[in-house]
Order: C-alpha cells, then sequence, then structure tokens
C-alpha cells in the first residue's frame, strides 16, 4: 500500500499537455529546410553521400518519402544547404508535397471529410509489420505511452482487424510478408483507410530495390495518408492523424 | 585435430592465415571444442569458383578472451553429416547453412526454413513449411500479425489442454536482404543500413560495422569517440530494459510498472535525441569515431536524467518486486536452466538470467572496456522473475558506468578520424554486447579492397530457441508474459 502512493505521488503528471505545439529538443533532425545559398559549380556532395538516394540538385529538392533524416547531407554540404530543424509536422495526403524544395517548404494534409465524418471521434488501427526494424514499432507503441497519451483523442492501436478502422504500414513490404499483408487488409471493415509510417513504407527506404521485396500490394489501393521519417517522431504521427482527421 | 588460426575481437587477419581443414576434420574439432565450453559465433557457407563453397566456422574462447577461426572447402558433392545430433547449437547455423549455399548437413533432425530467401535452396516455402505434429495434442496458432505493436513472425504452440508441450518458431517474414546489400555500393556508406539490421539495436549494429571498418583499415579511435560510443551504447541498454520492464508491467495487467518505466524511457531516449539528432541514436557512429561530441550542457541534461532514473526505478522496483501479486505471476514462470542455456547456445541476457555471465564486455573486450574492466551481472532462477530483475539491474549499473566515464574528462580528442582504404585480403570479425547479448559482424575483403562476404549474427539469432524451452509446461495464457520477458527480435534474425 505505502509503495503504492509512494509510486503515484512520484510518478505525478507525465502527458505532454498539448500535442499541436510540443516540439522535441532542437537537436532533433525533423522538416529539412534548403538554403538560399548556391551550389558550388559541380558539386554533388551531397548525392555521393546519401544513402537513399533522397537529394536531386540544381535546384535542391529533399525526397521525404526517401530521407531517413541522417546528418550525413548537412555534414558534407560545404554551403550548409540543407538544414534539418525540428519541426515535426511532415505527413501528406499527397505524395507531391512531400518533395522538399525551395517553393514546396512543407508537406500539406488536407483534411478527409469522408474520413472526419466517420472516424473523427474515433479512430481504430491495425499495426501491420512489415519487414519493419522495429523503430516505427516502438514509436507507434510510444504514442499510447503516458507522456504522449493518444487515446485522449479516441485513436488507438488493436489487435483484431476486424475491430480496426483502418491499417498502419511499417516496414518495405517485404516478399514474406505480402500475403499475410493482403489477408489482414481483407478483413478490416471497408471503407477502410491505409497510413503508411516510416521511410521504408513510403518507398522501400534504405531496402528500396532489395530482389527480396514485394510492393505490389500498394499498387492496387489507395493511400489515405502519408507519414515520413526513419522512424516517425510519435509528435509528428500524432499531428498527422488530427490533422487528417480535421480535428 | 586440425589447426586453428587464433584472433581477437576487431583485430584484423590476413585470409591466408586461415586454415585450411578437410570438412570431416572441421565437424569433428567442433563438436570437440563445443564440448570443451566454447561457443559458436559463427557457421556459415559462401560459394566459391567452380561451385565449391567455403565453410567458415569461428568460435568463442570465454576463458582466454580469444576467438578460433577455421575454414573448409566442399566440392562436387555439397554435403557432410549434421553436427546438430551431437551439438544441438548448431540446429540453426545448419539449416541457415543450406538455404544459403545448398549445402546439406545430412542427418539434420528439421531443415525448415530460415528465412526462405528467394532463389535459396531450401525447397520449401514460408507459408508452407513442413510442420511437426505431436499426433494428437491441439494446436494455437499465433502470428505473422501478431500482439499489436510486435514485429512479424509466427508462433504454433503444440499443447495438451491448456499447457504448452512446445513451440514451433517460424521466422523469416521480416526478411530484407540485408547481407546481400552489403555487396553493393560504397563499404564506408553503409552506416546508415546497419542501424536498420534492428532498429532497437542501432548503436551496438552500428559499433560492430564501424570497428570492423576500422580494423581493416588499420586507424585507431581517439578515447573520446570510444566513450561516446559506450556512452550511447550504454544508454541504448538502460533505454531498451526499461521497454522490456514496461512491456513486463503490463502483460501482467500491473499499470503503475507499465507508465513509470515507459516514462522513464521517454526520457532517456530523448538524452539520447540530444547526443545523436535521433531517440534511437541514429547518425552517431560512423567508421572513423562519432559524428557529434558532447557539450558540456548535453552532459550535464544527461546526467540530470540519469539521476531522476536512478531515483525513480528505485521507488517502482521496490513496489514492483516487493508485490506478491507480482511475484506470483512472475516467479517459476518460464524457466529455464544453465544446461539448456549451454545446450542451445544461448547469449547474453538469457544466459545472465540463468547465472551464466555471457557477456562480451567482460569476455571479448573492445572499445572503453579493454581498459575499464567489466564484471556481468547475473540472477540465478531463470525464470521470468529472473529476466526482469537482471534488467533492473543491469539498468543500475549501466547508469553508474555513463556517470563514471563523464567524470573520467576524457573529453579531448578529434571525434573523427578519416578511415583509409580497406586492407586487401583480409578477414575480421567484431563482436559488441548490444542490451540483448552479443552482436556479431565479420567481413572478408577481396583483392581489390572490396567486400567480399558480409556476415551478420544478431543475439537473437541464437536466443529464439529459449523462448520455445522455456514455455515448455507453462500455460498458453503465461505464453505473452514470457516472451515478452525475452523480448527478442524478429528482423535481427531475419536480417
Amino acid at each position: 500500500m505505502f509503495d503504492f502512493i509512494k509510486a503515484r505521488i512520484n510518478q505525478g503528471f507525465q502527458a505532454i499537455k498539448d500535442l499541436r505545439t510540443a516540439r522535441p529538443p532542437a537537436e532533433f533532425r525533423g522538416l529539412p529546410v534548403i538554403g538560399e545559398a548556391e551550389c558550388p559549380n559541380g558539386c554533388f556532395k551531397c548525392i555521393d553521400v546519401c544513402p537513399v538516394g533522397a537529394i536531386t540538385v540544381n535546384p535542391v529538392n529533399v525526397d521525404l518519402r526517401k530521407c531517413i533524416f541522417c546528418p550525413d547531407c548537412r555534414l558534407k554540404c560545404p554551403e550548409s544547404k540543407i538544414e534539418f530543424t525540428n519541426d515535426v509536422r511532415m505527413g501528406a495526403t499527397r505524395t507531391e508535397s512531400l518533395v522538399i524544395s525551395r517553393d514546396n517548404r512543407a508537406p500539406v494534409i488536407e483534411a478527409d471529410n469522408k474520413a472526419g465524418s466517420i472516424f473523427k471521434r474515433s479512430l481504430k488501427l491495425r499495426l501491420i509489420s512489415a519487414g519493419g526494424c522495429n523503430r516505427c514499432e516502438l514509436e507507434l507503441s510510444a504514442l499510447g505511452n503516458v507522456n504522449f497519451d493518444i487515446g485522449r483523442f479516441g485513436i488507438d492501436l488493436v489487435t483484431s482487424p476486424r475491430h480496426a478502422d483502418g491499417i498502419v504500414l511499417t516496414g518495405p513490404l517485404t516478399a514474406n510478408m505480402a500475403y499475410a499483408v493482403e489477408e489482414t487488409w481483407s478483413n478490416v471493415p471497408m471503407p477502410g483507410i491505409v497510413i503508411l509510417c516510416g521511410a521504408c513504407a513510403l518507398s522501400g527506404g534504405l531496402f528500396a530495390g532489395s530482389p527480396v521485396l514485394d510492393r505490389s500490394f500498394l499498387d492496387t489501393l489507395h493511400v489515405d495518408l502519408y507519414i515520413p521519417g526513419c522512424p516517425p517522431h510519435p509528435l509528428t504521427v500524432a499531428n498527422a492523424l488530427l490533422d487528417f482527421l480535421g480535428r | 585435430m586440425g589447426k586453428w588460426l587464433t584472433a581477437k575481437n576487431a583485430r584484423a587477419f590476413h585470409r591466408r592465415e586461415i586454415p585450411l581443414l578437410h570438412m570431416d576434420e572441421l565437424a569433428k574439432d567442433l563438436v570437440r571444442f563445443l564440448g570443451e565450453g566454447l561457443r559458436v559465433v559463427h557457421f556459415y557457407g559462401r560459394a566459391g569458383v567452380e561451385g565449391a563453397v567455403t565453410i567458415t566456422a569461428v568460435l568463442a574462447d570465454d576463458t582466454d578472451c580469444s576467438l578460433l577461426v577455421s575454414e573448409a572447402h566442399i566440392k562436387s558433392v555439397l554435403k557432410y553429416t549434421s553436427m546438430t545430433v551431437k551439438e544441438h547449437s548448431l540446429h540453426l547455423f545448419e539449416r541457415e547453412l543450406y538455404e544459403q549455399t545448398g549445402v546439406v548437413p545430412e542427418r539434420h533432425p528439421w531443415l525448415k526454413p530460415v528465412r526462405s530467401e528467394p532463389g535459396s535452396h531450401a525447397v520449401v516455402q514460408i507459408n508452407k513449411p513442413p510442420l511437426y505434429s505431436t499426433g494428437g495434442p491441439h494446436e494455437v496458432s499465433w502470428g505473422p500479425v501478431r500482439s499489436v505493436t510486435a514485429e512479424s513472425g509466427h508462433f504454433r504452440l503444440l499443447c495438451r489442454g491448456e499447457e504448452i508441450l512446445h513451440i514451433a518458431i517460424q521466422l523469416g517474414y521480416q526478411h530484407r536482404g540485408v547481407e546481400r546489400l552489403f555487396r553493393t555500393g560504397n563499404p564506408m556508406n553503409k552506416a546508415s543500413l546497419v542501424e536498420s539490421i534492428a532498429g532497437d539495436t542501432v548503436i551496438a549494429h552500428a559499433w560492430a560495422y564501424a570497428m570492423a571498418i576500422e580494423a581493416l583499415s588499420g586507424i585507431t579511435l581517439s578515447k573520446k569517440a570510444e566513450m561516446m560510443r559506450s556512452v550511447a551504447l550504454e544508454l541504448e541498454r538502460i533505454a531498451m530494459h526499461l521497454e522490456c520492464l514496461s512491456g513486463i508491467s503490463a502483460g501482467i495487467g500491473f499499470l503503475p510498472g507499465a507508465s513509470t518505466y515507459g516514462r522513464l524511457r521517454t526520457a532517456v531516449i530523448d538524452s539520447m535525441l540530444r547526443l545523436s539528432g535521433c531517440r534511437f541514436g541514429r547518425g552517431l557512429v560512423r567508421p572513423g569515431g562519432v559524428l557529434s561530441g558532447v557539450g558540456s550542457g548535453v552532459r550535464e541534461h544527461v546526467l540530470r536524467v540519469l539521476d531522476v532514473v536512478d531515483h525513480d526505478t528505485e521507488i517502482i522496483n521496490a513496489y514492483l518486486f516487493g508485490s506478491t501479486g507480482v511475484l506470483s505471476r512472475l516467479e517459476g514462470t518460464g524457466v529455464i536452466t544453465p544446461a539448456q542455456v549451454w545446450e542451445a547456445g544461448l547469449v547474453g541476457i538469457i544466459a545472465k538470467s540463468t547465472g551464466l555471465p555471457l557477456d562480451s564486455r567482460a569476455d571479448q573486450p573492445f572499445g572503453v572496456y579493454e581498459k575499464d574492466h567489466f564484471t556481468p551481472i547475473t540472477v540465478s532462477s531463470g525464470d521470468v522473475y529472473a529476466r526482469a530483475k537482471i534488467r533492473a539491474l543491469e539498468i543500475e549499473q549501466s547508469i553508474k558506468i555513463i556517470r563514471k566515464w563523464f567524470h573520467y574528462g576524457m573529453m579531448i580528442g578529434e571525434n573523427m578520424m578519416e578511415p583509409t582504404l580497406l586492407g586487401a585480403g583480409q578477414m575480421v570479425v567484431t563482436m559488441v554486447e548490444g542490451f540483448r547479448g552479443e552482436v556479431s559482424h565479420a567481413i572478408i575483403t577481396g583483392h581489390n579492397s572490396e567486400i567480399e562476404y558480409y556476415k551478420v549474427v544478431d543475439t537473437s539469432f541464437h536466443n529464439w530457441m529459449g523462448l520455445a524451452l522455456a514455455a515448455r509446461g507453462i500455460g498458453i495464457s503465461d505464453f505473452p508474459l514470457c516472451n515478452e520477458s525475452f523480448g527478442q527480435s524478429c528482423c535481427g534474425h531475419d536480417l
């Protein structure tokens, strides 16, 4: 009894009060900004060092579908043209807005009125890890912990696809998971929503081009929400979901 | 008895130094050495010229802090007599060898697929594995899409009523082709790939890779860089042990534990973020050193967070391990004995929870641990309680280690040394103790300094069998708790 009271008092109140304005520490590598400096002639250092081929030059673009938010391009650039900010709002409903340039500074989420009208107050999602390395999985599970407490918005991860309103896919979609992904999706009641979470799911990420992937599942259906990151910060996921639902 | 090369963790040697044995001799020696108490670190084959296969064995001699290496060629008839019947710890290594090279270990008890790699020699596919039947008991199938946020893997529980007789674990669903991706592109540029082998073991894998590249290019790190790596490795350990304790608490409905350990982990990984820019430590370790040093502000922040973790875990540990309701679920559940650990070749935290001090920080020291002598903690009961207790004790130990290093003041020296060209025709084996246990990488370079073969063995490759052994005789309802206490990685196994 005394142990319980001591532990409870020590725990106190740990939730982040406002997920919409909260920011991770300044060291966090989130949304990149492309600087105004001119690239030196014939410089491809950022392209050479990028392990996922997310960068193009002239003009400099960073494709957030592929970007794994490592510091290598920032460190190699002689003009510090690519800088990462601690801005976590990176979810998008259309892939075009995920290519960051001088003109397109941030991805855009258009609130989905149809999904919003059904799921605004209660959204249950089934996570499918199709080759995920456990980072996306851990961050999605952290979303439900006492700090982020996504449950306060009626959003939860559930066990059965039959109880789910949609699926969250992580990982590059391995060939060995292709069957299980389709089976799970076929058990979600329609209209189900599809969310891709993390660079692997968005583009194959580091494993793009590996012969043991099978991404054909994505050819057949409409993806409702893209959440970039490696892994996406829980605040990125929370804000993307809330924007998508129009809350 | 044949010749074996004595090597050390993270010391490169020439390929011509590796003795070449006849396969029968290699097999005989392996069985003998394993019987004498050595452990298998690597056992793999790679395709050579004209359909021949070169088989490499690396064993760890923990009493002598050394590694033994030998090779054998198999030509024309790709088979040999399986060693698994005599030494069970080789069962998965032999299955992997068969799947990757087509060499048949004859009389292997069960050559079911390891990862079902496309183009592999295993004839059966992952969705239709050969099923082992005990002829009667009922089966509970679980996976590959499992509990809410778990990675994908399949468990078939063979039960009599509510009692589990055995679990047939089938993995491979997360297979992304990591090893073959090492053989393409710039070998210096693989740090990001390594950090994704197992997303929760970022520092350990990145260190094993970086240490191998450094050994092959012959550069020595500054003490500052080594210390930064060790701090990050211990932070990773604290964070993931907290995650596991939170999972065990949630698994038995002990909510104060689930929430307190959970929020403490948030504080620890946010300190990792301040060191590296990522909550999991991505973008810190690179061949040649570390990408960012630690400023005094960050150092003070980390020490402050560790004070909080130290203080608050003491309170919640007292509640968790002092509560009779909790102990009735944890004690005596999923027991594994030291004899089983040896037999199945289990390592790391699972070995330590049965009283066997297997820890590469002590047995095969690397980096800072070479100078700073490390003594592993052990607990002896081998049940879920032991696997929870050892994590609580290791959190305490890691906090002490980080505090000590931060007060050493080894803050001078370069963060990064530029790696040079890799030595041609060499081999290196590196071992790093991640939070689960040892992770080991081996690199073989060719005549043009290119990476000819890259081998990764994650802790989970050794340890999944432990779960099947521990679950024998427990009730089905205790299985999720038992699984949680092992806290293993599917993608580390599947690569």
